[in-house]
């Protein structure tokens, strides 16, 4: 059984109390220590800064060629925060309710509150940093409404506010570099953990510009390093996110948990074709005023998909609103995940639309018609233009196409309360953990946990190991354990080096999305995944034996980035299918076929599986072994959702 | 359709490059531009030939890590668009495209069509920031600010820092990009205590990188992808004069 | 941040400060230049605009601002070629393909040529009529006036006592005497020339090409750019700098060239 280091005491005072009992470092202490984190989004870059700011030395690390890059600034919706200033009866433990309900009560009740009561730091800090949230005329602070919740709270900046908290967070990092208190590694892709006695004490990176392959010592690491929804090989995750370095520290002994976590978004532009390299999401605020529907029959969609006819050709008869059909309470704004499975019906049913089938229609229509289309301009006016750039199909004159897309993945590193690995020195923030959201993640709450981790957390959890370390030795850069890693790191690359056979990396990839979609994606069974089990360890032999690696070391080299990158997808890939074999209830973004309700709704089985899977890596080839953290639930009551 | 890439290619940052002619086959309409870019590494990765570095992420408009002048034009032919929302149905059949990497002293290329635009960062690094430190900050509703400011410092605050403003200007000057960062934090209440410190710090990163002077030109608002404004570079300079001769803060001791 | 900061006009805005404001200045003289030029327009054979180059060449304050006005000219092509040099330093490979009409107007990217076009154009100016007027052959002229009835007779160079020297004006009689160097036959003469007249038209169309970027981009560069006046900015540098007074100044030549035919 796991620890997960949650502090006794009511539930509201947990983190106060904790906060006092954690050892500090003295000031002047602090510069002896160094901190490495890998990733630059809003969990790293945050928590960088403000580790440097209290005086430790800092290592950040980044693939792109700047921090700013990091995929945080692709969020658009906006950031949760239960500041209640719109009066409408918000307080942190409706935040917190909302949050554990939204994730299908599959998440921590101490961490969520904890996040919950972050959550209003995070605003006055961001604000103190020059972000421009939206405001209202009077000069205050607008806030919006966003899914799964009753009140507004969700602070926003236009349709960009991933951006703009990143270029906060990244301004607060630049400052700290300017100051010497962080060194800013970017091109650097992190590719091992050094360990010393069992404690994380390093790491080692490749130089993506020279091919150096380098070791960095520090007496604590933290992986920042966001979700792993490439696995998919389509998502709306930036081409380069991947999952490489959380996974070299599962292999070096950092449980992952409950991978099978992941959140598809129902509002994405569908897929064109085989050379689609990434889908895009449109925010689903589009579904406020959009009508999701299809033709009744397959003949007619039929016809659509071959151009025969168009849709507004198809008779208002002849279409099937099917969302405001199955769930008249909450029609065509029920959640992510069951919005998500019942456009993947439709289109199983043969009645997809586009010249792919693989598309639903978001219709329009009646709110121009209700509205005006100056009224419906003003609302999705650029979420319009960026479906026309990208489509070339005018939505205000035919309906949007869409498709549900990988967007988020609830799973990730174990972690304990303080944001620990099972590897004592190594943290994981944000997305890369699975700590938060549970089994469904609601909207403008990623941001919100980024920069909880990063700016109000870790600056604390840290402190407190190292001040228990019991010493301020610098960490001996000597020690065998970096050039053994080191060694270990060059092998592997070697090794993707050496691959000379017919198929692209990409083919690869591509094959692994396919089966990944196919078989863990919106509706899982026993006999799919177990298929899928199979289809992995094969396709990891091809890649192994078939793939084809080209270059060297010491230059840039794109195939070599990749080929590391999907090598650890595959490998995930099985544990995924793995986790989602075992979990056998349908619990937020996991739903098994074997167990839905009467009406065909997800079931969860609170007896069986109220648990955190973290899964422990026991060698290549040998299966992974489950290790369970029960999930205590005392101040919420377990509910079913329903949305009729 | 079938297009002629005349591409960029060199090696890495200390050798000579030139330009090499590649042929892109069934090319479809609805591809994104990179995506053609991959189609033409697939091939290039089948035959065995190193495939064409191009740097490129988020592939939706905002990471800012496209780069590419494409037929004389940052980021190609379409206004308000980066390269990866730039889609195949602007070429046509038989179409020759030159491909090139972005074009200054500042941003030294790395490989291919990939530059480094590390000089940008320091530039961020010299001023482009407000000093606080998390936590200590006051109730974010304690400052109200008129909505018409806020709405313009977020319009300045939304550069991607790309490049192509820097890539479209004949004198390769990174004025927008700089005056984008100054002016969000001159005009927000919380960048005022350091308004000329910032103009100044910034704008003397910005000449010690070697990027060359703005002549008003315009060019780089016509290219830069998410509009911002030449108005910035006037507001940029007004702070940055007013700094030098109105408000230079000194203590006389 | 730090306040330590490099001096003004190390800096790549200090130097365009100081074109800018050597621009405007020059502008500004374009104006007076013109308005007092207008007096070549004027019948009566160059009675109002010889007094007037005498009153321009010989009033103290007008030599200290006509010095500022060489000194400027000097310091903003300077301040250009250090400006040109390093905006060519910043880019030292170009592109192959450009497609510069896509994103901006010519005449904001060919500053410097329009520039030299005028510098050239100044310098044949500068010998053709200052230089003569003070050191050359520029004839002399004499007029007298009755101040009476207003009726002027007038007295050409070739009819006058060859010991004739400088400006005087006295009264005798109630007639008015003036005598001057007669700049106004010089531009007469000058602009029989049509190789010189076709310098000036080239020369003055470069300046309205230079002027309409330049004298909104002056504005710009100083920090001056609101939409509330930028527009109105932007329509002087057009109409005043790059239309009527361009336009004014190649009617000079023209007119006393098809004077002349």
């Amino acid at each position: 059984m796991l620890d997960s280091k949650v502090p006794a005491g009511p539930l509201a005072e947990k983190w106060s109390k904790h906060k006092f009992n954690m050892k500090l470092v003295n000031p002047a202490n602090k510069r002896k220590f160094t901190i490495i984190v890998v990733g630059t989004g809003l969990a790293g870059a945050s928590a960088a800064a403000s580790l440097a700011e209290l005086g430790y030395n800092v290592k950040t690390f980044c693939y792109q060629d700047s921090p700013r890059r990091a995929h945080s600034i692709a969020a658009q919706g906006g950031i949760n925060a239960a500041k209640n200033y719109q009066n409408d009866g918000d307080s942190v433990f409706r935040l917190f309710y909302d949050t554990i309900k939204g994730g299908d009560y599959r998440a921590r009740e101490a961490n969520v509150h904890r996040l919950a009561e972050n959550s209003v730091n995070i605003i006055d800090q961001c604000v103190a940093q020059g972000v421009p949230f939206a405001r209202e005329y009077g000069g205050l602070l607008d806030n919006r409404s966003f899914g799964g919740s009753q009140v507004s709270r969700t602070f926003y900046a236009r349709g960009q506010t991933g951006q703009q908290l990143l270029l906060g967070a990244y301004s607060a990092l630049n400052r700290q570099i300017h100051k010497g208190k962080v060194k800013s590694y970017t091109r650097h892709e992190m590719l091992d953990l050094v360990k010393i006695d069992g404690h994380a004490r390093g790491i080692v990176t490749r130089d993506l510009v020279t091919g150096k392959i380098e070791t960095h010592e520090g007496h604590a690491v933290l992986l920042c390093t966001g979700g792993y929804g490439n696995v998919f090989f389509l998502s709306t995750n930036a081409m380069g996110c991947n999952v490489t370095a959380s996974w070299r520290a599962h292999k070096r002994g950092a449980f992952f948990a409950n991978p099978c976590y992941t959140q598809i978004h129902p509002t994405c532009i569908p897929v064109t074709g085989d050379h689609q390299s990434k889908l895009t999401l449109m925010s689903e605020s589009l579904r406020n005023d959009g009508r999701v529907w299809v033709p009744k029959t397959k003949e007619l969609a039929e016809k659509l998909r071959k151009g025969e006819l168009k849709a507004a050709d198809i008779k208002e008869d002849d279409r099937d609103y099917f969302l405001e059909r199955k769930y008249p309470s909450f029609g065509n704004l029920v959640p992510r995940d069951v919005a998500s499975r019942n456009a993947k019906e439709m289109v199983d049913d043969g009645r997809g639309v586009g010249k792919t089938g693989f598309a639903v229609f978001l219709d329009f229509q009646d709110a121009i018609n209700r509205m005006g289309e100056d009224t419906v301009r003003a609302k999705y006016g650029n979420l319009f233009d960026m479906y026309h750039k990208i489509t070339d199909e005018n939505p205000y004159k035919q309906p949007m196409r869409i498709y549900p897309a990988v967007h988020y993945t609830m799973g990730g590193v174990w972690v304990d309360y303080n944001l620990m690995t099972t590897v004592p020195g190594l943290y994981c923030l944000g997305e890369a953990n699975f700590s938060d959201h549970g089994a469904n993640r609601l909207g403008a709450s990623a941001l919100m946990q980024g920069l909880s981790d990063g700016y109000f957390v870790i600056p604390y959890t840290v402190g407190d190991y190292l001040a228990n370390l019991g010493s301020f030795a610098p960490v001996d850069k000597n020690h065998p354990a970096f050039e053994q890693t080191r060694k270990d790191v060059e092998e592997h690359v070697n090794k993707l080096l050496s691959l000379r056979g017919t198929k692209t990396v990409d083919d690869i990839h591509k094959e692994l999305g396919h089966i990944m979609w196919e078989y863990c994606g919106m509706a899982r069974t026993a006999e799919g995944l177990t298929k899928a089990k199979g289809l992995i360890q094969d396709l990891k032999k091809e890649f192994w034996s078939n793939a084809n690696v080209l270059g060297e070391n010491e230059e840039m080299n794109m195939s070599l980035e990749k080929a590391g990158r999907v090598a650890d997808f595959l490998e995930l890939g099985e544990l995924m299918v793995d986790d989602a074999l075992n979990r056998s209830e349908s619990c937020g973004g996991h739903f098994r076929l074997e167990s839905q309700t009467e009406e065909g709704e997800a079931k969860r089985n609170d007896e069986e599986f109220a648990y955190v899977a973290a899964w422990e890596y026991k060698g290549e080839g040998q299966p992974e072994v489950l290790h369970k953290e029960e999930l205590v639930f005392e101040n919420v009551k377990l509910t079913q959702r329903s949305y009729k | 359709m079938n297009l002629t890439l005349k591409v960029w290619r060199q090696k890495n940052d200390k050798s000579t490059g030139q330009f090499v002619t590649i042929q892109a086959k069934d090319i479809a309409d609805d591809m994104s531009f990179l995506e053609m870019l991959d189609i033409v590494n697939d091939d290039l990765t089948r035959k065995g030939e190193d495939p064409i570095y191009f740097d490129h992420d988020c592939r939706e408009g905002i990471c800012g890590m496209c780069s590419l002048v494409i037929n004389g034009r940052p980021h190609g032919p379409n206004q308000g668009t980066t390269t990866c929302q730039l889609h195949m149905r602007s070429f046509h059949d038989g179409q020759t495209i030159v491909i090139e990497p972005w074009r200054a002293a500042a941003f030294p290329v790395l490989k291919d069509l990939a530059v480094d635009r590390t000089s940008f960062e320091r530039i961020q690094q010299a001023g482009g920031y407000v000093n606080v430190n998390t936590g200590g900050v006051p109730d974010a509703n304690a400052i109200a600010i008129p909505k018409v400011i806020a709405d313009e410092a977020f319009e300045s605050a939304t550069c991607i820092g790309c490049g192509a403003c820097v890539a479209a200007c004949k004198n390769a000057s990174a004025m927008l990009f700089v005056s984008a960062k100054i002016s969000q934090f001159a005009l927000l209440p919380q960048g005022q205590t350091e308004r000329y410190e910032r103009a100044q710090a910034m704008v003397d990163q910005m000449d010690a990188e070697g990027f060359g002077n703005c002549t008003n030109t315009g060019a780089c608002e016509a290219e830069c992808p998410v509009g911002i404004k030449m108005t910035n570079i006037a507001r940029m300079n007004r702070e940055y004069l007013s700094a030098k001769i109105l408000s230079q803060r000194d203590i006389h001791a | 941040m730090s306040s330590k900061s490099k001096p003004l006009f190390s800096s790549s805005l200090g130097k365009k400060l100081i074109m800018s404001l050597t621009g405007l200045f020059l502008c500004s003289f374009l104006v007076i230049h013109l308005i007092g030029n207008l007096q070549l327009f004027q019948n009566d054979e160059g009675y109002a605009f010889n007094n007037y180059a005498h009153f321009m060449t010989n009033f103290a304050p007008i030599k200290v601002v006509s010095y500022l006005l060489y000194a400027s000219i000097i310091i903003h092509a300077v301040y250009a070629l250090i400006l040109t040099a390093k905006n060519k330093a910043a880019r030292p490979i170009g592109y192959n393909q450009t497609a510069g009409n896509a994103n901006s107007k010519w005449n904001s990217r060919n500053m410097g040529i329009l520039g030299t076009i005028i510098l050239v154009f100044l310098a044949t100016h500068m010998q053709h009529f200052w230089f003569q007027y003070k050191f050359g052959t520029t004839p002399y002229v004499e007029y007298n006036t009755e101040i009476a009835t207003g009726n002027r007779q007038i007295i050409a160079s070739e009819e006058l006592p060859s010991n004739y020297d400088g400006y005087k004006i006295f009264s005798n009689n109630g007639v008015e005497t003036i005598q001057t160097k007669d700049l106004y036959k010089q531009v007469a003469v000058t602009f029989q020339n049509p190789l010189i007249v076709l310098l000036y038209l080239v020369a003055m169309a470069a300046l309205s090409f230079h002027l309409i970027h330049g004298f909104q981009s002056a504005f710009q560069t100083i920090g001056f750019n609101h939409k509330r006046y930028i527009g109105f900015v932007k329509s002087v540098g057009i109409w005043v700098f790059g239309v009527i007074i361009p336009i004014a100044f190649a009617a000079m030549p023209l007119y006393f060239f098809f004077k002349g035919l």
